[in-house]
């Protein structure tokens, strides 16, 4: 039997006839531990009996796997149920964000001394001596790595925005104020070298994205920080666990994304050969591709429904 | 602190799965050993990879093959070696050498969504030089981190006994009871490894023996005994 559970857990698969002997031997196993848990708890063979009916027990119980089909339903109905559900959490980051960014400008434009706070030394000489800390990118590193280094730290940043959001919250408004801030800042500072619109240029074809994801993580974030502090009618638990699933499988999609805008931030804002419009045609189409598969336009098709209805709802 | 509890899985047989909650020490020791192999594995890609590419380790101008080749590797090494080994192989090996596998709260392996989980969730353990995690688990009932609770998974003991008790003979079982069955292949396993004072009592003692008999002839009838 042992070698049968073994080739089992190896290969993930049952046949018929060995998945017939374990459903036969599960009983009797569990009948055997019975009594050697009564006769002798802590013997030997209690534990080996305790081994093989765990084994037997998960081979018998091992949920379905359909990848395809998961696959398809994450993107076809969870995650435009979380979306829905976190909707009024994402503007309310969203206007966050924004409010940070207007902060940073307000701050920067009537300070501009304060721009040490968000931008390093190097940064500020290369513009008060008129020129972008973005202008010639792609002679210090070749786009391949410069898309693989952003894309790497905006899924590190997106991902922490998510998880210090169980700090009831508090580690994603830090993040959120402390990114509004830098790009409100760096915008007004280069607004009073004349340099905004070049800046706006580098940034239109992968910031809707990368901002609206930031936006998404750290709804996603906040939802995990509610669930402590107000789970409702599920225990602490079980509503952080429910949180962390969710918003979990919301942040891998936007992952996914983030790798996209890396490659555009990489290959495409730096390069100063395309034009203004194609980078800002690049910036909305991307959105609207994030938008749509995050269902943000479309009915919802909700999986609430017992049984694991198909049927298809319209939200009010 | 809590005392830990065993998980109890219903089944439909009416015995219940048990298993049993690896406490810290468990958990701590298998983390030990999986952070010294990544952090040896990670490094040792680095100065090879640099190494046998550019024949030096710290590279002055790094170009995109440096970034690849060497950089990128050994950062997943570091960063994606809990999550790659565990959804590959179940566990790691640090793991395996504390005796300890994860389990979802229903005694079932996880899925791959739940140890993506839980790893994504070492980000907030992880603060502090591990002391929020290391917080969560002595305050938690069950013993877990915030990356399990999140993912509704945790450690448990991977009972494993060495014992053979394929050899268990029925009659001798059913003569002389389970336990002291046990207890006479328990002896006879750890014979070599006790004192000889020691072993000679328990012997006695099994076979319910007083007479004066040798060290070997005890430990014949004790095989004989069992068999």
């Amino acid at each position: 039997m042992e070698s049968e559970l073994a080739e089992v857990e190896d290969t993930g698969r049952i046949e018929g006839q060995t998945a017939l002997r374990a459903v036969h031997r599960y009983p009797e196993v569990a009948r055997d531990l019975a009594l050697a848990r009564r006769l002798s708890p802590d013997g030997a063979l209690a534990r080996r009996l305790e081994r093989i009916y765990a084994r037997l027990h998960h081979s018998l119980y091992r949920p379905a796997t359909n990848l395809r089909a998961d696959v398809k339903t994450l993107f076809r109905r969870e995650i435009p149920e979380i979306v829905h559900e976190l909707r009024h959490r994402i503007l309310v980051v969203a206007a966050g964000f924004a409010l940070a960014m207007a902060a940073g400008w307000w701050m920067v434009d009537t300070h501009p001394g304060l721009v040490g706070l968000f931008a390093s030394q190097e940064m500020i000489e290369d513009v008060q001596s008129g020129e972008l800390w973005t202008d010639g990118l792609l002679n210090v590193m070749p786009s391949s790595v410069l898309s693989a280094r952003i894309f790497t730290n905006n899924i590190l940043v997106s991902l922490t925005v998510f998880c210090l959001g169980a700090v009831y919250g508090l580690g994603t408004i830090y993040i959120i104020a402390t990114n509004g801030l830098f790009i409100g800042g760096a915008f007004a500072f280069t607004a009073r070298h004349d340099l905004a619109a070049g800046l706006a240029e580098f940034v239109v074809a992968h910031g809707f994205v990368e901002l609206s994801i930031i936006a998404i993580a750290g709804a996603a974030g906040f939802s995990l920080g509610e669930a402590i502090a107000r789970p409702g009618h599920r225990t602490r638990a079980a509503a952080f666990q429910r949180a962390a699933s969710r918003g979990a499988k919301l942040m891998f999609v936007c992952c996914l994304f983030l790798v996209g805008a890396g490659l555009i931030e990489g290959y495409v804002s730096p390069n100063p050969d395309v034009p203004l419009p194609l980078r800002l045609a690049i910036g909305i189409a991307y959105w609207i591709v994030l938008m749509l598969v995050l269902g943000a336009f479309g009915p919802l098709r909700t999986t609430s429904n017992a049984g694991g209805s198909n049927a298809i709802r319209n939200k009010p | 602190m809590h005392a830990i509890d065993d998980l109890y899985v219903p089944s439909i047989t009416g015995v219940d799965l048990q298993l049993r909650i690896a406490s810290l020490g468990g958990r701590s020791y298998a983390f030990v050993i999986d952070w010294h192999i990544r952090t040896v594995a990670a490094l040792a890609w680095y100065m090879a990879s640099a190494s046998i590419v550019y024949q030096e380790l710290v590279v002055p101008k790094p170009d995109a093959t440096f970034y690849f080749v060497v950089v990128a590797p050994t950062t997943a090494i570091y960063f994606l070696y809990h999550l790659v080994l565990e959804v590959a192989t179940g566990r790691t090996p640090g793991k395996r050498i504390a005796g300890v596998r994860i389990v979802s709260v229903d005694g079932q392996p996880p899925g791959v969504g739940a140890l993506a989980i839980r790893n994504v969730l070492r980000i907030l353990d992880s603060l502090l030089f591990y002391s929020v995690g290391l917080i969560s688990v002595l305050v938690t009932r069950q013993s877990v981190r915030i990356g399990d609770i999140a993912a509704g998974t945790l450690l448990v003991y991977d009972d494993d006994p060495k014992t053979d008790t394929g050899r268990f003979n029925e009659q001798a079982v059913a003569r002389l009871g389970l336990e002291r069955a046990e207890l006479a292949h328990e002896l006879l396993d750890r014979w070599k490894a006790l004192e000889p004072e020691r072993r000679q009592a328990l012997a006695r003692k099994l076979l319910d023996d007083g007479s004066e008999r040798s060290d070997y002839a005890l430990h014949e009838a004790l095989k004989e005994l069992v068999r």
